[in-house]
Protein backbone atom coordinates (compact mmCIF):
# COMPACT_ATOMS: atom_id res chain seq x y z
CA UNK A 1 0.00 0.00 0.00
CA UNK A 2 1.33 3.61 -1.07
CA UNK A 3 1.47 6.26 1.84
CA UNK A 4 -0.88 8.80 1.55
CA UNK A 5 1.35 11.34 2.29
CA UNK A 6 4.11 10.35 -0.72
CA UNK A 7 1.65 10.40 -3.69
CA UNK A 8 0.66 13.37 -5.82
CA UNK A 9 -3.14 13.23 -5.39
CA UNK A 10 -5.64 13.24 -9.03
CA UNK A 11 -5.85 16.84 -9.80
CA UNK A 12 -8.03 17.08 -12.43
CA UNK A 13 -10.22 20.37 -12.68
CA UNK A 14 -14.24 18.99 -11.86
CA UNK A 15 -15.17 20.73 -15.24
CA UNK A 16 -15.46 18.26 -18.59
CA UNK A 17 -12.59 16.87 -20.36
CA UNK A 18 -12.33 14.71 -23.64
CA UNK A 19 -10.77 12.09 -25.02
CA UNK A 20 -8.06 13.28 -27.34
CA UNK A 21 -7.86 13.11 -31.12
CA UNK A 22 -5.74 14.04 -33.12
CA UNK A 23 -7.86 15.15 -36.07
CA UNK A 24 -8.92 18.09 -33.60
CA UNK A 25 -6.04 19.65 -32.65
CA UNK A 26 -6.01 22.29 -34.24
CA UNK A 27 -9.47 23.06 -33.00
CA UNK A 28 -9.36 22.47 -29.72
CA UNK A 29 -6.43 24.67 -29.99
CA UNK A 30 -8.42 27.81 -31.30
CA UNK A 31 -12.04 27.24 -29.96
CA UNK A 32 -11.75 24.55 -26.38
CA UNK A 33 -14.94 25.38 -25.26
CA UNK A 34 -15.87 24.02 -22.02
CA UNK A 35 -13.13 21.22 -21.99
CA UNK A 36 -10.76 22.02 -19.28
CA UNK A 37 -8.54 19.33 -19.52
CA UNK A 38 -7.78 16.40 -22.08
CA UNK A 39 -7.52 12.36 -21.74
CA UNK A 40 -5.00 9.77 -23.68
CA UNK A 41 -4.40 6.35 -24.23
CA UNK A 42 -1.28 5.82 -23.13
CA UNK A 43 -0.55 3.16 -25.31
CA UNK A 44 -0.90 5.52 -28.43
CA UNK A 45 1.63 8.04 -26.58
CA UNK A 46 4.67 5.39 -26.65
CA UNK A 47 6.61 5.87 -29.79
CA UNK A 48 9.88 7.48 -30.08
CA UNK A 49 8.75 10.97 -31.11
CA UNK A 50 7.01 12.52 -34.28
CA UNK A 51 3.59 14.15 -34.40
CA UNK A 52 1.87 12.24 -31.28
CA UNK A 53 4.69 13.16 -28.67
CA UNK A 54 4.79 16.90 -30.48
CA UNK A 55 1.14 17.57 -30.27
CA UNK A 56 1.15 16.09 -26.58
CA UNK A 57 3.99 18.54 -25.40
CA UNK A 58 2.01 21.35 -27.10
CA UNK A 59 -1.17 20.77 -25.76
CA UNK A 60 -0.10 19.67 -21.94
CA UNK A 61 1.13 23.18 -21.81
CA UNK A 62 -2.35 24.70 -21.66
CA UNK A 63 -4.79 21.48 -20.37
CA UNK A 64 -4.46 19.03 -17.50
CA UNK A 65 -3.71 15.79 -18.71
CA UNK A 66 -4.78 12.28 -17.88
CA UNK A 67 -3.30 9.34 -18.80
CA UNK A 68 -5.69 6.01 -19.01
CA UNK A 69 -3.96 3.06 -19.72
CA UNK A 70 -5.66 0.58 -21.99
CA UNK A 71 -3.29 -2.56 -22.09
CA UNK A 72 -1.76 -3.19 -18.69
CA UNK A 73 -4.29 -6.06 -18.04
CA UNK A 74 -4.32 -5.25 -14.25
CA UNK A 75 -7.45 -8.36 -13.66
CA UNK A 76 -4.74 -10.64 -15.71
CA UNK A 77 -3.79 -14.07 -14.42
CA UNK A 78 0.09 -13.78 -14.98
CA UNK A 79 2.05 -11.14 -14.08
CA UNK A 80 2.10 -8.12 -15.12
CA UNK A 81 4.32 -6.93 -18.28
CA UNK A 82 7.16 -4.93 -16.84
CA UNK A 83 8.43 -3.40 -19.85
CA UNK A 84 4.97 -2.30 -20.26
CA UNK A 85 5.16 -0.71 -16.86
CA UNK A 86 8.43 0.99 -17.47
CA UNK A 87 6.54 2.57 -20.48
CA UNK A 88 4.11 3.57 -18.15
CA UNK A 89 6.64 5.38 -16.14
CA UNK A 90 9.03 7.12 -18.44
CA UNK A 91 4.81 8.24 -19.98
CA UNK A 92 4.34 9.55 -16.49
CA UNK A 93 7.32 10.84 -15.53
CA UNK A 94 7.85 13.02 -18.85
CA UNK A 95 4.23 14.63 -18.95
CA UNK A 96 3.35 14.64 -15.53
CA UNK A 97 -0.38 14.25 -15.73
CA UNK A 98 -2.66 15.23 -13.44
CA UNK A 99 -4.64 11.68 -13.49
CA UNK A 100 -3.35 8.02 -14.07
CA UNK A 101 -6.06 5.38 -14.33
CA UNK A 102 -6.41 1.55 -15.87
CA UNK A 103 -9.12 -0.69 -16.04
CA UNK A 104 -10.45 -3.68 -14.09
CA UNK A 105 -10.05 -6.17 -16.87
CA UNK A 106 -7.14 -8.22 -18.63
CA UNK A 107 -6.11 -8.15 -22.05
CA UNK A 108 -2.96 -10.22 -21.86
CA UNK A 109 -2.51 -14.13 -21.45
CA UNK A 110 -0.06 -16.18 -22.80
CA UNK A 111 2.11 -13.10 -23.97
CA UNK A 112 -1.30 -12.12 -26.90
CA UNK A 113 -2.41 -8.92 -26.56
CA UNK A 114 -6.19 -9.63 -27.27
CA UNK A 115 -6.95 -5.72 -27.47
CA UNK A 116 -10.19 -5.92 -25.75
CA UNK A 117 -11.05 -5.40 -22.09
CA UNK A 118 -12.24 -8.87 -20.70
CA UNK A 119 -13.97 -9.85 -17.30
CA UNK A 120 -12.73 -11.30 -14.62
CA UNK A 121 -14.45 -12.98 -11.90
CA UNK A 122 -15.15 -11.21 -8.44
CA UNK A 123 -13.21 -13.85 -5.84
CA UNK A 124 -11.34 -13.90 -2.99
CA UNK A 125 -8.59 -15.13 -5.34
CA UNK A 126 -9.07 -12.43 -7.87
CA UNK A 127 -9.49 -9.75 -5.69
CA UNK A 128 -5.97 -10.76 -4.08
CA UNK A 129 -4.19 -10.76 -7.18
CA UNK A 130 -5.53 -7.30 -8.55
CA UNK A 131 -4.58 -5.57 -4.99
CA UNK A 132 -1.38 -6.74 -5.90
CA UNK A 133 -1.20 -5.47 -9.36
CA UNK A 134 -2.68 -2.30 -8.65
CA UNK A 135 -0.16 -2.17 -5.54
CA UNK A 136 2.83 -3.06 -8.53
CA UNK A 137 1.55 -0.32 -10.37
CA UNK A 138 0.99 2.42 -8.00
CA UNK A 139 5.16 1.71 -6.71
CA UNK A 140 6.59 1.45 -10.73
CA UNK A 141 4.66 4.68 -11.74
CA UNK A 142 5.58 6.67 -8.57
CA UNK A 143 2.01 7.77 -8.20
CA UNK A 144 -1.91 6.83 -6.74
CA UNK A 145 -3.65 5.22 -9.85
CA UNK A 146 -7.44 5.33 -10.15
CA UNK A 147 -9.13 1.75 -11.26
CA UNK A 148 -12.46 2.07 -13.87
CA UNK A 149 -15.48 -0.59 -13.27
CA UNK A 150 -15.76 -2.12 -16.37
CA UNK A 151 -18.76 -2.60 -18.75
CA UNK A 152 -20.43 -6.36 -18.43
CA UNK A 153 -22.11 -8.62 -20.76
CA UNK A 154 -22.08 -11.48 -18.46
CA UNK A 155 -20.83 -12.86 -15.29
CA UNK A 156 -19.10 -15.64 -14.07
CA UNK A 157 -20.82 -18.80 -11.76
CA UNK A 158 -17.85 -18.51 -9.67
CA UNK A 159 -18.07 -14.76 -8.50
CA UNK A 160 -18.86 -14.41 -4.70
CA UNK A 161 -18.75 -10.47 -4.28
CA UNK A 162 -20.11 -7.79 -5.76
CA UNK A 163 -18.43 -5.23 -8.21
CA UNK A 164 -19.11 -2.75 -5.81
CA UNK A 165 -17.84 -4.42 -3.00
CA UNK A 166 -14.64 -5.86 -5.06
CA UNK A 167 -13.71 -1.72 -5.84
CA UNK A 168 -14.04 -1.33 -2.43
CA UNK A 169 -11.51 -3.34 -1.35
CA UNK A 170 -9.40 -2.95 -3.95
CA UNK A 171 -9.37 0.35 -2.96
CA UNK A 172 -8.95 0.13 0.51
CA UNK A 173 -5.91 -2.21 0.34
CA UNK A 174 -3.86 -0.47 -2.09
CA UNK A 175 -4.85 3.30 -1.40
CA UNK A 176 -5.75 3.62 -5.59
CA UNK A 177 -8.66 5.86 -6.49
CA UNK A 178 -11.70 5.12 -8.35
CA UNK A 179 -12.76 5.63 -11.73
CA UNK A 180 -16.34 5.62 -12.31
CA UNK A 181 -18.07 5.03 -15.88
CA UNK A 182 -21.06 5.75 -15.95
CA UNK A 183 -21.81 4.81 -19.24
CA UNK A 184 -20.41 1.08 -18.21
CA UNK A 185 -22.41 1.23 -15.36
CA UNK A 186 -26.00 1.95 -16.88
CA UNK A 187 -24.60 -1.05 -19.79
CA UNK A 188 -23.67 -3.60 -17.01
CA UNK A 189 -26.93 -3.12 -15.35
CA UNK A 190 -28.88 -3.55 -18.40
CA UNK A 191 -26.87 -6.50 -19.41
CA UNK A 192 -27.17 -8.45 -16.31
CA UNK A 193 -30.50 -7.06 -15.17
CA UNK A 194 -29.76 -5.43 -12.42
CA UNK A 195 -30.13 -1.67 -11.05
CA UNK A 196 -28.28 1.15 -12.29
CA UNK A 197 -29.27 3.80 -9.12
CA UNK A 198 -28.15 1.13 -6.49
CA UNK A 199 -24.91 0.30 -8.12
CA UNK A 200 -24.30 4.27 -8.06
CA UNK A 201 -25.36 3.97 -4.27
CA UNK A 202 -23.26 1.06 -3.45
CA UNK A 203 -20.02 3.11 -4.97
CA UNK A 204 -17.79 4.49 -2.69
CA UNK A 205 -18.16 8.04 -4.59
CA UNK A 206 -15.57 9.61 -2.45
CA UNK A 207 -13.11 7.79 -4.01
CA UNK A 208 -14.09 8.73 -7.08
CA UNK A 209 -11.42 10.81 -9.26
CA UNK A 210 -12.75 11.07 -12.67
CA UNK A 211 -16.39 10.27 -14.13
CA UNK A 212 -16.66 8.62 -17.79
CA UNK A 213 -19.30 9.02 -19.98
CA UNK A 214 -19.48 7.66 -23.39
CA UNK A 215 -22.50 5.91 -26.24
CA UNK A 216 -23.27 2.64 -26.31
CA UNK A 217 -24.85 0.04 -29.54
CA UNK A 218 -28.06 -1.80 -28.73
CA UNK A 219 -28.28 -5.69 -28.93
CA UNK A 220 -30.14 -8.71 -28.17
CA UNK A 221 -29.61 -11.95 -26.20
CA UNK A 222 -30.02 -15.11 -27.28
CA UNK A 223 -33.20 -14.85 -25.74
CA UNK A 224 -34.24 -11.07 -26.74
CA UNK A 225 -33.35 -9.27 -23.35
CA UNK A 226 -31.43 -6.36 -23.98
CA UNK A 227 -27.33 -6.58 -24.70
CA UNK A 228 -26.00 -3.03 -24.73
CA UNK A 229 -22.62 -3.11 -26.74
CA UNK A 230 -19.87 -0.37 -25.06
CA UNK A 231 -18.96 1.17 -28.10
CA UNK A 232 -18.55 4.52 -27.90
CA UNK A 233 -19.00 5.35 -30.84
CA UNK A 234 -21.88 7.59 -30.44
CA UNK A 235 -23.62 10.64 -28.57
CA UNK A 236 -24.31 9.65 -24.64
CA UNK A 237 -27.65 8.27 -24.24
CA UNK A 238 -30.12 9.72 -22.52
CA UNK A 239 -31.02 7.23 -19.52
CA UNK A 240 -26.55 7.54 -18.84
CA UNK A 241 -27.06 11.62 -18.58
CA UNK A 242 -29.83 10.86 -15.98
CA UNK A 243 -27.70 8.65 -14.25
CA UNK A 244 -24.58 11.17 -14.27
CA UNK A 245 -27.07 13.53 -13.01
CA UNK A 246 -27.79 10.98 -10.09
CA UNK A 247 -24.23 10.82 -9.42
CA UNK A 248 -23.36 14.04 -9.87
CA UNK A 249 -26.21 15.05 -7.18
CA UNK A 250 -24.82 12.55 -4.95
CA UNK A 251 -21.25 12.81 -5.01
CA UNK A 252 -20.96 16.77 -5.97
CA UNK A 253 -19.19 17.73 -8.96
CA UNK A 254 -16.23 15.45 -10.17
CA UNK A 255 -13.94 15.58 -13.21
CA UNK A 256 -16.18 14.03 -16.29
CA UNK A 257 -14.82 12.97 -19.33
CA UNK A 258 -16.55 12.59 -23.31
CA UNK A 259 -15.14 9.16 -24.79
CA UNK A 260 -15.90 8.78 -28.41
CA UNK A 261 -13.17 6.63 -29.88
CA UNK A 262 -15.16 5.47 -33.00
CA UNK A 263 -16.55 6.79 -35.60
CA UNK A 264 -15.20 10.38 -34.13
CA UNK A 265 -17.42 13.12 -34.91
CA UNK A 266 -16.17 16.93 -35.89
CA UNK A 267 -15.12 18.78 -32.86
CA UNK A 268 -18.48 20.61 -32.44
CA UNK A 269 -20.46 17.62 -31.75
CA UNK A 270 -17.85 16.28 -29.29
CA UNK A 271 -17.95 20.36 -27.80
CA UNK A 272 -21.42 19.76 -27.48
CA UNK A 273 -21.61 16.69 -25.52
CA UNK A 274 -18.86 18.24 -23.20
CA UNK A 275 -21.06 21.38 -23.18
CA UNK A 276 -23.89 19.00 -21.54
CA UNK A 277 -21.59 17.48 -19.18
CA UNK A 278 -20.53 21.17 -18.27
CA UNK A 279 -24.31 21.93 -17.15
CA UNK A 280 -24.96 19.09 -15.12
CA UNK A 281 -21.35 19.76 -13.16
CA UNK A 282 -23.23 23.64 -12.68
CA UNK A 283 -25.82 22.46 -11.24
CA UNK A 284 -24.16 20.61 -8.67
CA UNK A 285 -22.03 23.78 -7.82
CA UNK A 286 -25.46 25.95 -7.70
CA UNK B 1 -17.41 -23.82 -12.21
CA UNK B 2 -14.80 -21.38 -13.00
CA UNK B 3 -13.14 -20.21 -16.32
CA UNK B 4 -10.04 -19.59 -16.21
CA UNK B 5 -8.33 -17.35 -18.95
CA UNK B 6 -6.74 -20.00 -20.74
CA UNK B 7 -10.34 -21.33 -21.49
CA UNK B 8 -11.45 -18.05 -22.49
CA UNK B 9 -8.86 -16.78 -24.72
CA UNK B 10 -8.86 -19.97 -26.78
CA UNK B 11 -12.51 -19.34 -27.09
CA UNK B 12 -12.10 -16.01 -27.73
CA UNK B 13 -9.80 -16.54 -30.94
CA UNK B 14 -11.30 -19.46 -32.48
CA UNK B 15 -14.99 -18.90 -33.69
CA UNK B 16 -15.75 -22.86 -34.11
CA UNK B 17 -14.60 -23.44 -30.35
CA UNK B 18 -17.39 -24.43 -27.75
CA UNK B 19 -18.01 -20.98 -25.62
CA UNK B 20 -16.96 -21.75 -21.58
CA UNK B 21 -19.19 -22.78 -19.41
CA UNK B 22 -19.62 -21.47 -16.35
CA UNK B 23 -20.60 -17.97 -18.01
CA UNK B 24 -24.39 -16.61 -17.42
CA UNK B 25 -26.67 -13.49 -17.97
CA UNK B 26 -26.65 -12.72 -14.47
CA UNK B 27 -30.24 -14.12 -14.42
CA UNK B 28 -29.37 -17.41 -14.22
CA UNK B 29 -29.17 -18.43 -17.98
CA UNK B 30 -25.97 -19.48 -19.76
CA UNK B 31 -24.36 -16.33 -21.27
CA UNK B 32 -24.69 -17.95 -24.89
CA UNK B 33 -23.90 -15.40 -27.70
CA UNK B 34 -23.00 -12.61 -24.85
CA UNK B 35 -19.87 -14.23 -25.13
CA UNK B 36 -19.41 -13.46 -28.90
CA UNK B 37 -19.44 -9.34 -27.64
CA UNK B 38 -15.41 -9.93 -26.55
CA UNK B 39 -14.81 -12.62 -29.61
CA UNK B 40 -16.37 -9.73 -31.72
CA UNK B 41 -14.52 -6.80 -30.46
CA UNK B 42 -10.84 -8.81 -30.50
CA UNK B 43 -11.31 -8.97 -34.31
CA UNK B 44 -12.97 -6.45 -34.74
CA UNK B 45 -10.49 -4.09 -33.14
CA UNK B 46 -7.61 -5.99 -34.33
CA UNK B 47 -8.78 -5.61 -38.12
CA UNK B 48 -9.50 -2.06 -37.78
CA UNK B 49 -5.76 -1.79 -36.35
CA UNK B 50 -4.52 -3.57 -39.44
CA UNK B 51 -6.78 -1.34 -41.93
CA UNK B 52 -4.93 1.92 -40.08
CA UNK B 53 -1.38 0.27 -40.46
CA UNK B 54 -1.80 -1.06 -44.00
CA UNK B 55 -4.48 1.38 -46.20
CA UNK B 56 -2.55 0.51 -49.47
CA UNK B 57 -2.86 -3.01 -49.21
CA UNK B 58 -6.17 -3.02 -48.19
CA UNK B 59 -6.68 -1.03 -51.30
CA UNK B 60 -4.89 -3.55 -53.26
CA UNK B 61 -6.72 -6.39 -52.16
CA UNK B 62 -9.72 -4.87 -51.57
CA UNK B 63 -12.15 -4.18 -48.73
CA UNK B 64 -13.81 -7.66 -48.24
CA UNK B 65 -10.35 -9.60 -48.88
CA UNK B 66 -8.41 -7.82 -46.65
CA UNK B 67 -11.15 -8.67 -43.73
CA UNK B 68 -10.62 -12.27 -44.57
CA UNK B 69 -6.59 -11.75 -44.68
CA UNK B 70 -6.87 -9.89 -41.17
CA UNK B 71 -9.05 -12.00 -40.10
CA UNK B 72 -6.03 -15.03 -40.91
CA UNK B 73 -3.58 -12.81 -40.02
CA UNK B 74 -4.55 -12.10 -35.97
CA UNK B 75 -5.09 -15.88 -35.66
CA UNK B 76 -2.17 -16.48 -36.89
CA UNK B 77 -0.22 -13.66 -35.01
CA UNK B 78 -1.68 -11.94 -32.17
CA UNK B 79 -0.12 -8.88 -31.30
CA UNK B 80 2.86 -9.04 -29.03
CA UNK B 81 2.32 -6.14 -27.10
CA UNK B 82 -0.38 -3.45 -26.18
CA UNK B 83 1.48 -0.87 -28.67
CA UNK B 84 -0.50 -1.21 -31.28
CA UNK B 85 1.49 0.72 -33.37
CA UNK B 86 3.70 -2.33 -33.92
CA UNK B 87 1.38 -4.54 -34.40
CA UNK B 88 1.33 -5.95 -38.21
CA UNK B 89 5.15 -6.41 -38.20
CA UNK B 90 4.69 -10.00 -39.52
CA UNK B 91 2.63 -8.80 -42.64
CA UNK B 92 5.16 -9.70 -45.04
CA UNK B 93 5.95 -12.85 -44.59
CA UNK B 94 2.16 -13.16 -43.98
CA UNK B 95 1.37 -12.41 -46.65
CA UNK B 96 4.17 -14.27 -48.97
CA UNK B 97 2.77 -17.27 -47.91
CA UNK B 98 -0.99 -16.56 -47.40
CA UNK B 99 -2.79 -18.32 -50.05
CA UNK B 100 -5.13 -16.40 -51.56
CA UNK B 101 -2.61 -13.24 -52.03
CA UNK B 102 0.54 -15.23 -52.73
CA UNK B 103 0.14 -14.92 -56.24
CA UNK B 104 0.82 -10.71 -56.13
CA UNK B 105 4.21 -11.30 -55.96
CA UNK B 106 4.97 -7.73 -54.42
CA UNK B 107 2.31 -7.33 -51.54
CA UNK B 108 5.02 -8.23 -49.20
CA UNK B 109 7.36 -5.64 -50.18
CA UNK B 110 4.53 -3.06 -50.47
CA UNK B 111 4.02 -3.86 -47.02
CA UNK B 112 7.44 -3.53 -45.79
CA UNK B 113 7.16 0.15 -46.59
CA UNK B 114 3.76 0.46 -45.54
CA UNK B 115 5.31 -0.64 -41.85
CA UNK B 116 8.55 1.82 -42.75
CA UNK B 117 6.59 4.47 -42.74
CA UNK B 118 4.74 4.04 -39.68
CA UNK B 119 8.12 3.28 -37.94
CA UNK B 120 9.41 6.60 -39.09
CA UNK B 121 5.88 8.17 -38.13
CA UNK B 122 6.71 7.22 -34.41
CA UNK B 123 10.32 7.61 -34.58
CA UNK B 124 12.68 9.39 -32.02
CA UNK B 125 13.08 12.98 -33.13
CA UNK B 126 16.53 15.18 -34.22
CA UNK B 127 17.70 18.30 -35.53
CA UNK B 128 19.25 17.92 -38.97
CA UNK B 129 22.46 19.30 -39.63
CA UNK B 130 21.72 22.92 -41.97
CA UNK B 131 23.07 22.50 -45.79
CA UNK B 132 25.42 25.71 -44.92
CA UNK B 133 27.11 22.76 -42.66
CA UNK B 134 27.27 20.67 -45.59
CA UNK B 135 28.34 23.25 -48.04
CA UNK B 136 31.11 24.59 -45.70
CA UNK B 137 33.31 21.22 -45.84
CA UNK B 138 35.96 20.94 -48.47
CA UNK B 139 35.70 17.88 -50.93
CA UNK B 140 38.87 16.63 -49.21
CA UNK B 141 36.68 16.65 -45.63
CA UNK B 142 33.62 15.68 -46.97
CA UNK B 143 35.46 12.72 -48.46
CA UNK B 144 36.65 11.46 -45.01
CA UNK B 145 33.60 12.33 -42.75
CA UNK B 146 30.77 10.04 -41.64
CA UNK B 147 27.20 11.03 -40.95
CA UNK B 148 24.59 9.97 -38.60
CA UNK B 149 20.83 9.71 -39.98
CA UNK B 150 17.60 10.38 -38.61
CA UNK B 151 16.36 7.93 -36.50
CA UNK B 152 13.05 8.06 -38.72
CA UNK B 153 15.31 6.68 -41.80
CA UNK B 154 14.22 3.68 -43.56
CA UNK B 155 14.99 1.65 -46.66
CA UNK B 156 13.43 -0.41 -48.64
CA UNK B 157 14.21 -2.14 -51.48
CA UNK B 158 12.63 -4.35 -53.88
CA UNK B 159 12.68 -5.76 -57.13
CA UNK B 160 9.33 -4.66 -57.68
CA UNK B 161 7.83 -0.65 -58.28
CA UNK B 162 6.78 -0.52 -54.90
CA UNK B 163 7.13 3.22 -54.29
CA UNK B 164 4.78 3.73 -58.16
CA UNK B 165 2.34 1.06 -56.67
CA UNK B 166 2.17 2.92 -53.55
CA UNK B 167 1.86 6.33 -54.94
CA UNK B 168 -0.77 5.58 -57.60
CA UNK B 169 -2.79 4.24 -54.73
CA UNK B 170 -2.77 7.40 -52.36
CA UNK B 171 -1.95 9.85 -54.59
CA UNK B 172 -5.01 11.36 -56.97
CA UNK B 173 -3.46 11.01 -60.67
CA UNK B 174 -0.35 9.72 -59.88
CA UNK B 175 1.03 7.71 -62.80
CA UNK B 176 0.44 4.08 -63.25
CA UNK B 177 3.51 1.75 -62.23
CA UNK B 178 5.54 0.37 -65.10
CA UNK B 179 7.62 -2.96 -63.72
CA UNK B 180 10.63 -2.06 -62.88
CA UNK B 181 12.67 -2.44 -59.42
CA UNK B 182 12.48 0.48 -56.90
CA UNK B 183 14.88 1.29 -53.58
CA UNK B 184 12.79 3.59 -51.39
CA UNK B 185 13.82 6.03 -48.42
CA UNK B 186 11.70 6.84 -45.95
CA UNK B 187 12.59 10.52 -44.13
CA UNK B 188 10.55 12.70 -41.88
CA UNK B 189 11.72 16.29 -42.78
CA UNK B 190 8.39 17.73 -40.48
CA UNK B 191 6.21 15.40 -38.90
CA UNK B 192 5.24 13.39 -41.88
CA UNK B 193 7.20 10.57 -42.90
CA UNK B 194 8.06 11.08 -46.35
CA UNK B 195 8.82 8.08 -48.97
CA UNK B 196 11.06 8.77 -51.77
CA UNK B 197 13.02 6.75 -54.73
CA UNK B 198 16.42 6.48 -54.84
CA UNK B 199 18.31 6.80 -57.41
CA UNK B 200 20.56 3.49 -58.64
CA UNK B 201 23.42 3.42 -55.83
CA UNK B 202 21.14 5.15 -53.53
CA UNK B 203 20.78 1.98 -51.33
CA UNK B 204 24.26 1.00 -51.54
CA UNK B 205 25.37 4.76 -50.52
CA UNK B 206 22.80 4.81 -47.74
CA UNK B 207 23.41 1.44 -45.99
CA UNK B 208 27.02 1.86 -45.98
CA UNK B 209 26.39 5.24 -44.34
CA UNK B 210 24.15 3.41 -41.94
CA UNK B 211 26.66 1.35 -40.90
CA UNK B 212 29.81 4.09 -39.67
CA UNK B 213 31.18 4.42 -43.12
CA UNK B 214 32.40 7.87 -44.42
CA UNK B 215 31.00 9.59 -47.09
CA UNK B 216 34.07 8.24 -49.40
CA UNK B 217 33.73 4.72 -48.19
CA UNK B 218 30.13 4.82 -48.74
CA UNK B 219 30.84 6.48 -52.60
CA UNK B 220 33.16 4.06 -53.81
CA UNK B 221 30.43 1.36 -52.45
CA UNK B 222 27.82 3.21 -54.56
CA UNK B 223 29.98 2.97 -57.25
CA UNK B 224 30.38 0.14 -57.85
CA UNK B 225 26.72 -0.64 -57.73
CA UNK B 226 26.11 1.66 -59.94
CA UNK B 227 28.56 3.20 -62.80
CA UNK B 228 25.68 5.99 -62.94
CA UNK B 229 25.74 6.99 -59.17
CA UNK B 230 25.41 10.73 -58.69
CA UNK B 231 26.48 11.88 -55.17
CA UNK B 232 25.32 15.65 -55.29
CA UNK B 233 21.76 13.80 -56.51
CA UNK B 234 21.40 12.02 -53.24
CA UNK B 235 23.33 14.13 -51.13
CA UNK B 236 20.61 17.06 -51.95
CA UNK B 237 17.52 14.43 -51.10
CA UNK B 238 19.14 13.74 -48.02
CA UNK B 239 19.46 17.08 -47.08
CA UNK B 240 16.18 17.88 -47.86
CA UNK B 241 14.59 15.16 -46.43
CA UNK B 242 16.35 16.19 -43.09
CA UNK B 243 17.95 13.03 -42.88
CA UNK B 244 21.83 14.21 -42.28
CA UNK B 245 21.97 14.96 -38.18
CA UNK B 246 25.65 15.05 -37.19
CA UNK B 247 28.68 15.36 -39.24
CA UNK B 248 31.81 14.40 -38.12
CA UNK B 249 35.36 13.25 -39.17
Amino acid sequence: MLDATTHRFACLPDAPGVGYKPQHFTEIVNDAGPVAWLEIHAENYMGDGGRPIAQLRHLSERFAFSVHGVGLSIGGEGPLDSEHLARLRHLVGWLDPASFSEHLAWSTHDSAFLNDLLPLPYTEASLARVAEHVDEVQEVVGRRMLLENPSSYLTFEESTLAETEFLREIAKRTGCGLLLDVNNVFVSATNLGTDPVSYIDAFPLELVGEIHLGGHDDDEDDHGAPLLIDNHGREVADPVWSLFEYTISQSGPKPSLIEWDNDVPEWPVLKAEASRAASVLETANA
Amino acid sequence: MTVDQTTFRKALLDPDAARPDGLNDGRGQPAGRRFDVYRNNVAVSLTEALEVGFPVIRKLVGQDNFKLLASAYLRLHPPRSPLMMHFGADMPSFLAEFEPARQIGYLPDVARLELAIRESYHAADAEPISPAELEALSPEALTGASVRLAPSLRLVRSPWPIFSIWRFNVEEGAQSPKMAAEDVFVSRPNLDPVPRPLPSGGAEFITALLTGATFGDAMDKASEASRNFDLPVVLTLLVEMKTLIEIGG
